[in-house]
């Protein structure tokens, strides 16, 4: 009791000298030029939520189109206005872009902003103890270049010619010459512009997210200490870092070839009957620079969902996560496969089949870490107390979908197959449910899980189980036939299909019907948890300090977390992040900070070696307190 | 199991400078930027349809004197380390003078490709020339910026031998940038 009583007083001393450095921000520092990283992490996910809504009506858009092809339109005139044509149908050039801008949105906007920029910026200092990022100003900077990219591309799509029309992949020449399609026009500028303002946004937040990691850990936190969450974004920002840069030189050149007659990717090409100037360009050239960014942007999206249901499943397996080192390795060979294994995409280029050999095989080898990843997650919760909060459900709906995206990954990897499968329903199969809609439950999982942090508030449990049974049915009602049409033949991004029903206009009409009535009932459902959301923030019941019981740095901070996280010193750590259920302990879990000595009834006998070094972590306190005077 | 020594070891390298590391990934960005132009002309060239010319000479020279410059910016570095203050704003003059001349000179050196009828627009050999030496330039515009950053400082009294990681930063930066032309230089010689 004495010494919680000294503690408080010395916290109190210690706010009292720095009462006349830290003035109470205003409404603009504190909410809207905000160098906060919980308020930045707020900023991205309100963003990214909004953008979650907007990508996904788009898909509704479309798929009303592929599900009932007959079907009267007029009634979406009042939002569409002239994309919808005399006939009562969507317009043809409209669902190119339509189809584009879900892709860019939802790859970029929501699941690489909204959940890697969220939770890297919100859990990052939180769980490795440091009081904000190693930048507060370049993080803050990086929010706005997103906000400012974001609202380029918002405004793409009020074009009269429309938003670019020619696949996320905006592959050339339909990208490059503006008179290819109405799309190709300003919409593309738009695009470009806006994609190169998000490279740099993610550029600024992946360098701040390294070097905070890397820098600013708390006394006693090794890299074997640290929570799994922040190691998958530590290997997320590496593979941006390394990506991003690729897809900007190859914007880059994409620009020169659009703005300044070069030929970088435009060889001999006629169009309207013309002869273009342009000779020696290489197409395949810049689908190479694409996908050196495009497929180590999958994990991008995918790695931080991946390390949030680590922590989410061991918390509420009330377990140890298995083979904590095990899922570091597969993480870690997860990033470095990422960069070698690009021209997978590109089987059907017309490569010399002994590189896509090449090529197939180190795809194949992904399967292991995943596989060693799933295992992992699976014997966690083999045999735990599990405890069944909508984070735990997301989470297990993310290793679902992981399993059963990730098998079909397998057959497409396979550069023999992929001749078959090459753009058709099945890819889309295969990544919605692997990578979309994964990563879409780990950041469902992670909202439910860090909103008491994040709002001090619980968000309502029911509404919660509600939105998951819903998701989840709903997400393998629409993406599982897309297996069936895609084996068949039905082709990516087509307006319309007939060629299969000999001439019938109701070619897969059934299925596809079925899938659309399910988007759309899937798309509603999400209502739910936008009412969740905002009504919680406001709302909600209060939340505890810890209600999950969870042992990682951010649940000792007060329940409404200040500027700088810790009231008072920052906590040491002692321990690895999963102490859940320890043979011999008195409660079921052991904070990070609690040290060894604390807790002899429970130590192995290798643990209570680590006594001694108590003494040496503890006495890095003032040189950590000088790291942030510096 | 580690022991205390070992452990106070690992907290030194934890407190590296976080603005110094943020130099350093960030100049991985830009290595990854020229890693993928580079990549690019390797793989296009490959393809054949490759017109071949002689890369201006006043690159030869450009190259020397921007080698000059990082001799300067260390001595500037040297100077601030021993609050040698008028070595130091000197030096940082002299780098610049050095930087503002390559750049110059580099403008040049696009002059003579016109002469040889090596235009921007045209075969991707040539175009790729262009653009290699002309973002590059863009970046060293960027250390230029950083240089008077840092003689603003030198001025102020700002960089001494206590605070030495404005003009580390600076150096760094301007080093990596030699590097960068000159890793350019040499690829543009050997594949041209």
């Amino acid at each position: 009791m004495s010494t919680a009583t000294t503690h408080a007083e010395e916290v109190h001393a210690h706010a009292h000298d720095h009462e006349h450095e830290h003035h109470e921000p205003n409404f603009i520092q504190k909410y809207i030029f905000s160098e906060d990283h919980k308020t930045i992490a707020k900023q991205y996910l309100i963003m990214g939520i909004l953008w979650a809504f907007v990508g996904g009506s788009l898909s509704i858009i479309f798929r009303l189109q592929l599900g009932f092809p007959e079907m009267q339109l007029e009634w979406l005139r009042p939002i569409l206005g002239e994309w919808i044509d005399e006939s009562g149908k969507l317009d043809k050039e409209f669902y190119l872009a339509l189809v584009t801008m879900h892709g860019t949105i939802m790859v970029f906007f929501v699941l690489t902003a909204g959940l890697s920029g969220t939770f890297s910026n919100f859990l990052i200092p939180l769980q490795i103890g440091a009081r904000d990022m190693a930048s507060g100003f370049i993080n803050m900077l990086s929010f706005w270049f997103f906000f400012l990219s974001s609202a380029v591309m918002f405004s793409s799509l009020f074009l009269e010619t429309g938003p670019a029309s020619g696949g996320w992949v905006i592959y050339p020449p339909l990208s490059a010459l503006p008179q290819a399609m109405p799309g190709s026009g300003l919409g593309m500028t738009l695009w470009l512009t806006s994609m190169a303002l998000f490279i740099v946004s993610s550029l600024m937040g992946g360098i701040n997210y390294i070097c905070t990691i890397i820098n600013l850990r708390t006394r006693g936190m090794t890299f074997t200490k640290m929570p799994l969450t922040i190691w998958s974004f530590f290997f997320t920002a590496i593979l941006g870092l390394l990506s991003f840069p690729v897809l900007l030189s190859a914007a880059l050149l994409l620009i020169f070839d659009r703005s300044f007659g070069t030929s970088f990717y435009l060889s001999e090409i006629y169009i309207q009957g013309q002869a273009l100037p342009n000779m020696g360009g290489s197409p395949i050239l810049y689908q190479h620079l694409f996908w050196f960014l495009g497929h180590p942007e999958v994990y991008i999206v995918l790695l931080p969902a991946l390390g949030m249901t680590s922590e989410i499943i061991a918390t509420n397996a009330r377990k140890p996560i298995f083979g904590y080192r095990a899922m570091i390795g597969s993480m870690m060979g997860i990033t470095l496969l990422a960069f070698i294994v690009w021209a997978h995409h590109m089987f059907v280029t017309g490569m010399n089949p002994f590189l896509g050999s090449v090529f197939m095989f180190l795809t194949l080898i992904i399967a292991v870490p995943s596989a060693v990843k799933a295992f992992n997650y699976i014997t966690t919760l083999w045999k735990g107390n599990l405890i069944f909060t909508p984070a735990m459900l997301f989470s297990i709906g993310l290793v679902s979908l992981f399993i059963s995206g990730g098998v079909t990954g397998i057959i497409l990897g396979n550069s023999a197959l992929d001749i078959n499968l090459h753009d058709t329903y099945f890819v889309v199969a295969h990544f919605h449910l692997v990578m979309g809609s994964a990563s879409f439950f780990g950041l469902m999982a992670g909202v439910y899980h860090w909103f008491p942090k994040m709002f001090g508030r619980m968000m309502n449990k029911t509404l919660g189980y509600i939105h998951f049974w819903a998701t989840f049915v709903g997400v393998y009602c629409v993406f599982f036939p897309m297996h069936y049409t895609g084996i068949a033949g039905f082709p990516r991004r087509y307006y319309s299909f007939t060629a299969l029903g000999n001439g019938r206009m109701e070619a897969f009409t059934d299925l596809n019907a079925f899938i659309s009535i399910a988007a759309i009932l899937t798309f509603s459902a999400q209502a739910i948890f936008f009412f969740n959301f905002f009504y919680s923030i406001f709302k909600g019941k209060k939340a505890s300090q810890n209600p999950w019981n969870s042992t990682t740095l951010e649940w000792t901070t007060p329940v409404e977390v200040g500027h700088g996280n810790w009231p008072g010193e920052i906590p040491a750590v002692y321990r690895w992040p999963y102490d859940y259920s320890k043979p011999g302990a008195e409660s079921d879990f052991i904070p990070q900070n609690v040290p060894y000595s604390a807790t002899p009834e429970s130590n192995l006998p290798e643990e209570n070696e680590e006594i001694a070094n108590e003494k040496a972590i503890e006495s890095l306190l003032a040189a950590q307190n000088e790291s942030y005077n510096r | 199991m580690k022991k205390p020594e070992e452990l106070l070891a690992a907290n030194e390298t934890r407190s590296v400078n976080p603005k110094v590391f943020t130099m350093w990934l960030f100049i991985v960005s830009i290595v990854m930027l020229f890693a993928a132009f580079t990549s690019a002309y390797l793989v296009r060239k490959a393809e054949g349809n490759w017109v071949e010319f002689e890369l201006p000479n006043l690159f030869y020279y450009s190259t020397v004197v921007l080698l000059g410059s990082s001799a300067s910016m260390h001595f500037a570095y040297l100077a601030a380390k021993k609050d040698q203050f008028n070595a130091l704003r000197l030096s940082i003059s002299i780098t610049f003078v050095l930087g503002l001349i390559f750049l110059i000179m580099q403008f040049y050196g696009w002059i003579q490709l016109v002469d040889e009828n090596v235009f921007f627009v045209g075969n991707p050999s040539g175009s790729f020339v262009y653009v290699l030496s002309g973002l590059h330039g863009l970046h060293l515009i960027s250390g230029l910026i950083v240089l008077l950053v840092a003689l603003v400082a030198a001025f102020r009294l700002k960089i001494n031998a206590k605070a030495l990681t404005q003009i580390k930063i600076c150096t760094t930066y301007w080093h990596f940038l030699d590097a960068l032309w000159v890793y350019l230089f040499l690829f543009l010689v050997f594949n041209n």
